[in-house]
């Protein structure tokens, strides 16, 4: 293709996104949209993958069976989320081979939070209220994205994510009417999780280069720092409400802003974890290592059984 | 080790409707896509009934070919009930 032609495409592509039109799998799109979007589609499954450990870690220790069914159902959530991602990952042309190897070998990132530990059950209660609740507001936005595949994922994502953070919040309820070091493990776990959270969406927009374009592709609807005010302003009243203290000092509602304002980010630290020196980053990635070679008999036995099989007939389809 | 083959999920949200398209998954076999399909993408009852099918069975409509394969229906107003001018005091027809 010559180069005018490819620069009438993308005029042609660039119109049908700003008219709203979504882009569907074989449709034609430069490079660079295909890129962007395995790198974040794929990511943002990572994460859901990673996500179920810290969690998946608690369901043997938890302290009712109405939690330890929620929680479980919650990881299979995640489980599923992975997979529908990685599925319209791979209408980008990229197989599920290769997304896999891109975690395992470390190349590809996940969400940071999940490289934090989870070391009491009131972290059960933090996580679901305060990550899911982040995840929540990132992937509402996205309902809107331009790719197809990935607009579809997230409606069916949030439609099922929404007991996460409820879940979450009533862990939190529960204990905060506790005793007293049932009440000190709830604010534990908010004094740990609460900047981490807030790190979940991104650098600053100054400093978030590709924000501008993501904006254009409409893979991104809203900045991090607006998505980031929002999660503040909904999350305050929430701790208020069950006697909860947001450990930050400089937070204060502004009555010209309409809006909470916060204190400062440690960025170094965000930069720490997102390059691989977080508390748990080593330990993630050894479990999903070691889970991927120890299912790999699972996999093959599998697909010889397959192949045993395959001179039955299918069931017709009515 | 190679993936497994990729499978097309339809499912029928309730009878009296269609089996409609909701995603795809990898599977060893029809069998395998059948239950892993049920854990995937019906968890909340959301199913009756689905189909699994090789994704590699679909032949597809190319996007580029899309003005010539569906130009033929461009200019046949007349399959539309508007085209036919009736009176007003014709009412429900």
């Amino acid at each position: 293709m010559s180069e005018m032609e490819i620069k009438s495409l993308e005029e042609r592509f660039n119109q049908r996104i700003a008219n709203d039109e979504k882009i569907e799998a074989k449709d034609w799109m430069p490079e660079k949209y295909r890129k962007t979007h395995i790198r974040q589609i794929s990511q943002h499954a990572h994460s859901e993958i990673v996500g179920m450990l810290p969690e998946g870690n608690w369901i043997t220790r938890c302290p009712t069976l109405r939690r330890k069914v929620a929680l479980l159902a919650k990881v299979q959530d995640e489980g599923g989320h992975g997979l529908y991602l990685y599925s319209a990952a791979e209408t980008l042309g990229i197989s599920r081979e290769e997304l896999i190897e891109q975690l395992l070998s470390g190349e590809a990132k996940y969400s940071s939070i999940f490289n934090y530990p989870a070391l009491t059950w009131a972290d059960m209660g933090a996580i679901g209220w305060l990550v899911d609740g982040a995840a929540i507001m990132n992937q509402v936005a996205l309902i809107n994205t331009s790719y197809g595949p990935y607009s579809r994922a997230m409606i069916r994502i949030c439609k099922e994510e929404s007991f996460h953070q409820r879940q979450g919040y009533e862990i939190m309820m529960a204990l905060m009417n506790g005793t007293q070091d049932q009440r000190d493990m709830a604010q534990d776990a908010l004094n740990r999780w609460w900047w981490p959270s807030l790190m979940m969406f991104g650098p600053r927009d100054a400093e978030s280069p590709n924000t501008e374009q993501s904006m254009r592709w409409k893979l991104k609807r809203k900045t991090n720092d607006e998505l980031r005010q929002a999660f503040v302003d909904q999350t305050v009243p929430q701790a208020e409400l069950i006697g909860l203290r947001i450990p930050d000092d400089k937070l204060k509602w502004n009555e010209d802003r309409k809006h909470y304002d916060f204190g400062d980010i440690d960025w170094e630290e965000f930069w720490q974890v997102v390059n691989g020196h977080g508390p748990c980053n080593k330990q993630r990635l050894e479990a999903r290592r070691k889970a991927h070679e120890e299912g790999a008999w699972v996999r093959d036995a599998a697909m010889a059984y397959a192949e045993k099989q395959s001179n039955k007939p299918l069931r017709v389809a009515v | 080790m190679k993936d497994w083959p990729l499978w097309e999920v339809f499912i029928r949200s309730k009878n009296g409707l269609e089996h409609r398209h909701c995603g795809s998954l990898h599977a060893a076999d029809a069998q395998m896509a059948l239950e892993n399909a049920r854990d995937v993408y019906t968890r909340r009852s959301e199913g009756v009934s689905i189909w699994v099918v090789p994704s590699a069975m679909i032949t597809a409509s190319q996007p580029e070919e899309s003005a010539e394969l569906f130009d033929p229906a461009a200019d046949k107003a007349y399959r539309h009930p508007t085209f036919y001018v009736l009176p007003d005091e014709l009412k429900h027809m």
